[in-house]
């Protein structure tokens, strides 16, 4: 196969890839759009093997490497609840990480192959490229591992500062701008190898210091990472596909950042700094004075929503954590039954990952035209007459407009409290993330629910 | 005067950070999960490098190095194609749409 014809295979992949994201602009679209997808990754995998035209040894070994990764994925694929989306997200961007970095090793020590000279005489743009790929994929390696961890719960999710942390980062970023450089006048392997180490280290530096309830940040930026370190391969490979891929999912993940940071009225660079509501935010809250709370029962709280008109529920992470989104839907279905109107309000930080909650409401079968964002509804809450609020917190709270003391002031959140009654479960008074107290606990309309989300969902339904 | 073929490589480069900035815009907010899944999937197209390196050369080259790193990559690219797609492709067939009379 000639070049010419390789690189226009190439492109008709990007172009697919290109339309596998314009589908998701809609739920009916966005199948056809996955299709598209995989057409232009076997478009891409099956020239590049037509091109090489070995189907020796290596042929067979491929197959069998390729087999491999393919039953490990489609397992884990069909086998992850839905509840465990985010850290699935963060465990494959580590592979697509580690996957650039490993491509870009290869590239260094047999730069022939890729016609990027020789061991030794690289060409200088092609070095810059592969070391800037490389760094990048190291980065997003061992930033979203440590993402994993977090969101697995097996680190902590509490950021991890110390002094001097953010002057270190600045010192080895500097660092490794200066090992490019120096790389590309000695062409040293070993120069090679610690950058790649040293980039290592600033992945787990820069994602320990930021908090759990940040992730959605996290996450994303980390997207926008893999596909840098994509794009930087494509360069050093001189392949469009991977460019326009690389560029594609870059500024995905950098748009759904904003769309985050926005969400909680921060600046990209606050979150990354991390340290928000550390230690001494919760300590002040835990020692205030005790205001009275109204508590309720699953029989108050059916006895509400069964007389209500409209009903409006606020999902929050506390749902995911509880696997309440079965329990939930049948709620509503009973509630729908007697008559209720019933919608769902999801703010655009709610949950661990862009869109958690509303993957999470469609796999309990809750119609997508139903749930609504912060935007679309938050008006309607002064018309309605109750508001379930179930594993949501910080994006509830009415502090957010009325403290500019307050850490989460000036943050868009639901406007829960305009609803004629309030309905918040929650297993204590504990602050949510941002570790200050939720003033809508206190408030005349609000009924408290102490109880798992999933166990007081379900009393209510038998109560209805 | 010749242009440098970075240059055009560039070109697409910096045109598609523009189209995906336009398309990912018009994505719903209620779709982001399965478009970060699926953005994974498709930045896996580093797929493409991994067997470059793997197949160079023939016989028993196959184990130098650099093939090995190619090898690796493979699995840990092909371990997020297939996982990617299939998990978008799970979640987008959940997405349903409200049922007359339910």
């Amino acid at each position: 196969m000639s070049a010419n014809l390789l690189a226009i295979f190439y492109l008709i992949s990007g172009v697919l890839f290109i339309l596998a994201l314009r589908g998701l602009s809609s739920p009916e679209t966005s199948r056809q759009g996955n299709l598209f997808g995989i057409i232009g990754m076997a478009i891409a995998i099956g020239v590049t093997i037509i091109s090489i035209g070995n189907f020796s040894t290596g042929f067979i070994i491929l197959l069998i490497f390729l087999v491999i990764g393919g039953s490990i994925g489609a397992f884990i694929a069909f086998k992850i609840p839905m509840t465990a989306m985010p850290e699935l997200v963060a465990g494959f961007h580590s592979l697509v990480g580690l996957a650039a970095v490993f491509v870009a090793i290869s590239a260094f020590l047999n730069p022939e192959v890729f016609n990027l000279g020789f061991p030794g005489k690289i060409k200088i743009a092609s070095l810059i490229e592969m070391s800037l790929g490389a760094a990048i994929g190291a980065i997003t390696f061992t930033g979203s591992i440590i993402a994993f961890l977090k969101l697995r719960g097996i680190m902590s999710g509490s950021p991890i500062t110390f002094a001097g942390q953010h002057f270190l980062n600045l010192a080895i970023g500097i660092s490794i701008i200066g090992l490019i450089v120096y790389l590309c006048n000695t062409q040293n392997e070993y120069l090679f190898w610690s950058l790649i180490i040293i980039s290592f280290l600033v992945g787990v530096l820069l994602i320990i210091p930021i908090g759990g309830a940040d992730m959605p940040v996290v996450i994303s930026m980390l997207n926008s990472y893999s596909g840098w370190a994509a794009a930087g391969i494509g360069f050093t490979l001189e392949n469009s596909a991977l460019i326009i891929t690389g560029a594609l999912v870059g500024s995905s993940g950098a748009i759904l950042s904003y769309i985050m940071c926005k969400g909680m009225n921060r600046s990209f660079f606050n979150v990354i700094l991390g340290g928000w509501g550390a230690t001494e935010e919760s300590s002040k809250s835990s020692a205030k004075e005790q205001k009275p709370v109204k508590n309720g029962n699953a029989d108050d709280a059916a006895f509400l929503m069964k007389n209500a008109s409209s009903v409006i529920i606020v999902p929050g992470y506390g749902m995911a954590v509880a696997q309440a989104q079965h329990a939930l839907r049948e709620m509503v279905d009973s509630l729908k039954k007697n008559g209720v109107k019933v919608s769902y309000a999801i703010h655009p930080v709610a949950g661990r990952m862009p869109g958690h909650m509303n993957v999470l409401l469609a796999e309990a079968n809750v119609p997508y035209d139903e749930v609504f964002e912060l935007e679309d509804i938050n008006n309607d809450f002064a018309n309605c007459d109750v508001a379930y609020v179930i594993g949501a917190n910080d994006v509830t709270n009415p502090v957010a407009k009325s403290d500019p003391q307050s850490p989460i002031y000036g943050m868009p959140i639901l406007d829960v409290e305009k609803s004629k009654s309030v309905l918040f479960v929650k297993r204590s008074l504990s602050p949510g993330y941002a570790g200050i107290d939720n003033d809508l606990f206190y408030r005349e309309n609000t009924l408290m629910l102490f109880a798992d989300a999933k166990k007081m969902t379900e009393d209510i339904t038998k109560n209805l | 005067m010749e242009i440098d073929p970075f240059i055009f490589r560039l070109s697409i480069f910096i045109l598609a950070i523009f189209v995906g900035y336009y398309v990912v815009w018009s994505v719903t907010p209620s779709l982001h999960t399965p478009l970060m899944s699926v953005t994974n999937a498709i930045s896996s197209v580093i797929i493409v490098g991994a067997i470059v390196a793997a197949l160079a050369g023939d016989g028993d080259k196959i184990f130098d190095t650099a093939n090995i790193f190619g090898f690796l990559a493979i699995v840990l690219a092909a371990v997020n194609i297939f996982g990617g797609f299939l998990v978008t492709h799970r979640m987008l067939a959940m997405y349903k749409k409200k049922k007359k009379d339910k």
